[in-house]
């Protein structure tokens, strides 16, 4: 079991991390207006460039791969495609914001490059998803909205392998699949198991979060015949549009608030668990959690006993009987107390809520290794395959 | 009777780690705003049900967790006039100074006696477990810390009374 890459970014939030393409350099937004550009080097992540245009928090950044090109979105209403281009006066390579018309009049929320890279998905309070694509003539981005039947907020959107379906979980506690077709830019799409006919806001599929929680994450599998959504009952749906049939995996953890798919039948999971698990099963045999890829049986520091500060009497002895008789509280030595707030860290490698997990190594259908960053400022590289048994993790679970 | 109180605080700790499941989420209301959704109460489908935990018919806490921020208010146990009294004088206190306290609230909800506001900055900011701890220490503490109130209370009273007898005794 290789140990994860852990790479402490900053102390503030990250609140989205997007790689190029060859993994040498990360696009992160510290929770504030400014993204950042960082290099690797050596074993450590330097500030390379710093993209400022937005005056509100940066919510999601997206790089495509080929073509890299980074689009981050905005509580400020706005969108930027940002490409690198030599800088007039010195000739260094400098990336250069275009402006993206998004005609939205709330906050983006999440922001995806279609596979083909020609257009991108746009998800807003608006209750509206803009898909942008590129107006030569003009040189910006225009954007058509996607509006009905949405009801609420768009959490997070994932586009379909074939450049036109796209998936979008919203505050409406369901998941849409829609048709994103513009005609300049796609070609027709063949039929799948989504639907024959495309026009632009068709929607092929809708579905509820079984116990009615805000949908946090969707995501298509590597196919794009599948589709899987995390929402806030702690549950993770999967869809087989195909079957139909609907596969509900519920668990007793935190909500799991972002998903990838590292295979056709494995996906992996994380959220305000802090750690990353993976879920894997088919049609037919069902779904369930595997286990973490996190290892959580690392010793604990030892506790201690508070010592409570009021009181005449300051005695070990005293404070023991007295907590024992007062506030039903144990504090003996290897008794694991349920109000003892003795170790200031968790047992995971994320010290909170995990908000964006992306592939990071292998072809979309065999992912080898995942990278996760989330609300302690931490950027972690897992390898999927590192998964032991749930039945150990468990106990080290601490609710 | 411990076993109740331990109990009671299970609860709330387990509630209140389930519900403090924050993220950052701009207002759909206001353009270009960022409230806390349980306090403005402005799209009701970012609303979760608000949950009681009550021990007895004096001492509850009332949750009300939303997508982006969570109220909590805490009933405290007030038995009699002296216990009412400090209460009122405590709370008072702990809510003039609500900036030191970070997730205070200036004013409690009706029918409790303090509420918190925990947004999503403070989930990002400080550690949840630790936060978690705070507010389950902060209850644990401020029944002692009331009942040790009202004993030397008691106790001066006492005093007072003995040496101010004391000079018609002699």
């Amino acid at each position: 079991m290789s140990a994860p890459e852990v790479y402490n970014i900053a102390q503030v939030p990250i609140t989205s991390h997007a790689f190029n393409a060859n993994r040498s350099e990360v696009c992160v937004s510290l929770n504030s207006n400014e993204a950042q550009i960082l290099g690797k080097q050596g074993s450590e992540w330097v500030a390379k460039e710093t993209l400022s245009e937005h005056d509100k928090i940066i919510t999601s950044i997206d790089w495509a791969p080929n073509s890299n090109r980074i689009v981050t979105a905005s509580q400020d209403r706005n969108a930027y495609v940002w490409s690198q281009a030599p800088d007039p006066l010195t000739g260094q390579m400098i990336w250069k914001p275009t402006l993206v018309l998004l005609r939205i009049n709330r906050a983006a929320t999440y922001v995806r490059w279609s596979p083909n890279e020609d257009k991108f998905a746009v998800a807003s309070g608006a209750r509206a998803i803009a898909i942008c694509s590129f107006d030569p003539e003009s040189d910006w981005w225009v954007s058509k909205q996607l509006k009905k039947p949405i009801r609420s907020t768009v959490l997070s959107v994932d586009w379909h392998p074939n450049n036109v379906l796209l998936a979008a979980g919203s505050a409406d506690m369901k998941a849409r699949v829609f048709s994103a077709y513009i005609k300049d830019v796609d070609k027709k799409p063949q039929a799948s198991v989504w639907g024959e006919k495309l026009p632009f806001n068709t929607v092929c599929g809708e579905y509820s979060s079984s116990s009615g929680g805000w949908v946090h994450a969707v995501g298509f599998s590597p196919s794009g015949d599948v589709l899987a959504f995390a929402s806030h009952d702690s549950s993770i749906t999967i869809v087989y549009p195909g079957a139909p049939a609907v596969i509900t995996i519920k668990s007793m953890t935190l909500p799991y608030t972002t998903l990838v798919w590292t295979s056709e039948d494995s996906l992996v999971a994380a959220g305000h668990d802090c750690q990353p698990i993976l879920f894997q099963g088919s049609e037919t045999t069902g779904w369930k959690a595997v286990g973490s890829l996190d290892d959580t049986t690392a010793p604990k520091s030892s506790g201690g006993g508070r010592q409570s500060a009021v009181g005449r009497l300051n005695s070990a002895a005293f404070n023991t009987f007295r907590n024992a008789d007062t506030r039903g509280q144990t504090s003996l030595p290897g008794m694991p107390g349920a109000g003892s707030g003795g170790e200031s860290e968790l047992m995971t490698v994320h010290q909170n809520t995990i908000s964006t997990i992306r592939a990071h190594a292998g072809a979309p259908s065999q992912v080898t290794k995942v990278s996760t960053s989330g609300a302690d400022g931490n950027l972690v590289i897992w390898t999927t395959n590192a998964v032991s048994g749930l039945v150990g993790r468990m106990s080290g679970l601490r609710m | 009777m411990s076993n109740v109180l331990k109990n009671y605080l299970a609860a709330v700790r387990a509630t209140l780690t389930a519900a403090l499941t924050l993220q950052d989420f701009s207002s759909q209301v206001v353009e270009r705003h960022n409230f806390p959704e349980v306090e403005v109460r402005g799209s009701k489908e970012v609303l979760l049900n608000a949950l009681t935990i009550s021990r007895n018919e004096n001492e509850r806490v009332f949750i009300e967790p939303s997508i982006n921020s969570i109220r909590l208010s805490i009933k405290i146990k007030q038995a009699d006039e002296i216990e009412r009294i400090l209460c009122h004088k405590f709370t008072r206190f702990m809510m003039g100074r609500a900036e030191s306290f970070v997730v205070l609230r200036r004013k409690p909800i009706p029918g409790y006696d303090i509420s918190f506001l925990i947004t999503n900055t403070h989930s990002e900011t400080m550690l949840k477990h630790k936060v978690v701890d705070f507010i389950i220490q902060f209850m644990e503490d401020v029944d002692k810390e009331i009942s040790e109130m009202k004993l030397s209370l008691n106790a001066r009273a006492r005093t007072v009374a003995e040496s101010y007898l004391s000079m018609f005794g002699s």
